[in-house]
């Protein structure tokens, strides 16, 4: 199924993530996709410890980090430079400096058009800092911030980013690495500002088991807790997966009690939300 | 070429000549004439680079550190709360050695709003690492532009160009608009990214590193103050125009010093004529390069020192920082926050009035 994927790894053995990190694996494909001819710009995020410690990098690209509210815009300033024509400028960043503090340099930078691919990766809080709540938290989360489950609703930042009509804009869940490979190389071939936003469960933050990954990234997809869609002239389009789950959505039940985060949370007022979140969706395609 | 020119047009002009490759803004008062000229000539063709009109200034500062990490000569102009808004990246850029060159119009911070000059603004960055170079005349803004790439570009540390917010900004003056040739090379960074030779910049970094990173940043600081010695010096040889880390007027025999910067050190200049005129021996020291700090020796003078900034519940900035390195007592003037208007005459009456040592402030006291 993966034989057109290159075989060339530029993310490296080595690389200090935590065991089971889906974040390094969505990072993986990327960089298949993109290719040595690309740069990352990283905001304060998992990523930035992921790198490993100076002097060494587990990335095969170069990388800049920078200040957790600045990513767009210095991805902007590398793609603007001549110098810099014709190469992939890819902000790699998490859901806190994506949806609450980098949203207004994203937004500036989307409006601009600037020439970068963006990635969110969401593992739904501030994972880097011990799980706290951001924006993407979903209801009934328990966070260090949010210690009884969260109370109100997660900020929606794929409905924002489409309302600045971007090039290209898609969602992805790394627990379906050939589609990430896809939509990135489909971005990369458009000039402008591609947003990707990719679903990525957290072991240590969701508390599960490590092994189980993959297996709780692909039921966010069929619950239609996590939607995979891509949007394009104005148009939304649902992706395989999306479009069977919606057909028939499995139950949220075995999701939600398999992650210590949702210890206690109300099922019910969860599983409204899902179907809110379905409703929603269904009526855009 | 000879033409008038305000401030902010001979920031916009040098910046040009300096052949900037990313110019990326927020417009602010007084500022906004340098963006509008810069934007002005790149939609006009006469000046070639990409010019970003980000949405604010932190993404302003955030871009050209991306252009700048990748090997481009980068520009930002701003003043006040816009240089606050960036203080987190101009953290950043110091830390990332990148020569980002930066023109402040100095301008008072709120609360209350007030566009007008004051230094506090700068002031409030020294500690970042940034070079800070303040000018007093139109012909050294433009001047100190194009020694601050020069510069800035031999020892990676970014410089922040100061001019007076209106005073300065928005006088017109004669402008020399010196083709500077090859006296600006082509910007040629080793650590500029490059995906040959795929390298991390600004990861963690345990104790032991960072300790260093540090340590080299003081020591390209010592360096900078030699350069730019150099710099000025060939600069002095091949356009005619000299500076200094401090500009000095009638010094020699002084028995007293004025000491400031920007416009109103300027303005001492004509106070010390008048007072040499009633048979008070005065000189002024206008200190232009406020990062590195310059050495002075004013052993056995009356020294009176003119803060147009002050940090509250130490005293004026300027002050403080002649104090820690000279062992002489200070008559400190606060005078000028928030535009207020410091004439000549203002200055010889201060100077005629003072005492040996204390604090003082116009208007007020």
């Amino acid at each position: 199924m993966l034989d057109d994927i290159p075989e060339e790894e530029y993310l490296y053995k080595g690389n200090t993530a935590c065991a089971g990190c889906t974040a390094m694996l969505a990072l993986r494909y990327i960089l298949k996709a993109a290719g040595p001819n690309s740069m990352i710009v990283n905001p304060a995020c998992c990523s930035t410890v992921c790198q490993g410690p100076y002097p060494k990098s587990a990335y095969g690209v170069p990388v800049l980090n920078i200040a957790f509210a600045a990513a767009a815009a210095t991805a902007d300033g590398i793609a603007s430079a001549e110098r810099n024509k014709g190469k992939n400028i890819i902000v790699f960043a998490g859901d806190g400096g994506t949806v609450d503090i980098g949203i207004q340099a994203l937004s500036g930078a989307i409006e601009r058009n600037a020439n970068i691919l963006y990635v969110c990766y969401d593992n739904e809080a501030y994972s880097n800092t011990g799980m706290q709540k951001s924006g993407s938290t979903p209801k009934g989360a328990i966070t260090t911030t949010t210690p009884t489950g969260r109370k109100d609703s997660k900020k929606d930042i794929d409905f924002i980013v489409m309302a600045h009509r971007p090039v290209y804009m898609a969602t992805a869940s790394s627990a379906y690495p050939k589609d990430i490979y896809k939509k990135v190389q489909k971005a990369l071939s458009i000039e402008g500002t591609k947003f990707i936003h990719i679903h990525c469960p957290c072991p240590s933050g969701w508390r599960y088991p490590t092994e189980r990954s993959i297996e709780l990234g692909k039921m966010a997809v069929k619950t239609g807790m996590w939607f995979l869609y891509e949007y394009e002239d104005g148009k939304i389009k649902l992706n395989p997966p999306t479009v069977a789950a919606l057909k028939k959505p499995a139950p949220i039940d075995d999701y939600i009690k398999s992650q210590g985060r949702f210890k206690g949370a109300n099922i019910d007022a969860i599983r409204s939300e899902v179907e809110e979140g379905i409703a929603r969706i269904k009526e855009m395609v | 070429m000879k033409k008038m020119s305000t401030g902010n047009q001979a920031v916009a002009l040098a910046v040009k000549e300096s052949d900037v490759e990313v110019v990326a803004a927020y417009p602010i008062t007084p500022q906004t004439e340098v963006v509008e000229t810069i934007a002005s000539m790149v939609e006009k063709n006469t000046m070639k680079c990409a010019y970003i009109r980000v949405e604010s200034e932190h993404s302003a500062l955030a871009a050209c550190i991306g252009a700048s990490a990748s090997g481009a000569r980068a520009f930002t102009a701003t003043s006040s709360h816009g240089l606050l808004y960036m203080h987190e990246m101009i953290h950043w850029a110091a830390g990332a050695r990148l020569p980002i060159v930066m023109a402040n119009i100095n301008r008072a911070v709120g609360p209350a709003w007030n566009i007008w000059a004051e230094h506090t603004d700068a002031l409030s960055q020294r500690d970042t690492g940034w070079m800070q170079f303040y000018a007093a005349t139109v012909q050294e803004v433009y001047d100190t532009v194009l020694m601050s790439y020069k510069l800035a570009e031999k020892v990676y540390l970014p410089a922040m160009v100061n001019l007076d917010g209106f005073i300065l900004s928005h006088s017109i003056q004669p402008l020399d608009i010196t083709d500077t040739g090859d006296f600006i090379p082509p910007i040629d960074m080793p650590h500029a990214l490059n995906t040959d030779d795929p390298v991390t910049y600004g990861n963690l970094t345990t104790p032991a590193d960072y300790y260093k990173f540090r340590h080299m940043i003081h020591t390209a600081m010592q360096r900078a103050d030699k350069e730019a010695r150099s710099i000025e010096k060939e600069f002095a040889e091949r356009f005619g125009r000299q500076y200094g880390p401090v500009m000095e007027y009638r010094t020699d025999d002084a028995e007293i010093v004025i000491l400031g910067m920007g416009t109103l050190a300027r303005e001492t200049e004509v106070a010390v004529d008048l007072l040499r005129k009633e048979g008070i021996k005065a000189g002024s020291i206008r200190i232009r390069q406020f990062r590195p700090f310059p050495k002075l020796d004013l052993d056995g003078k009356k020294v009176i020192v003119f803060d147009r900034d002050y940090s509250f519940g130490a005293g004026g900035i300027l002050a403080q920082e002649i104090r820690m390195r000279n062992d002489v007592p200070i008559y400190n003037v606060i005078a000028g926050l928030g535009g207020q208007d410091v004439s000549y005459n203002t200055i010889a009456d201060i100077v005629r009035k003072s005492k040996d040592e204390g604090e003082f402030w116009l208007g007020v006291d």
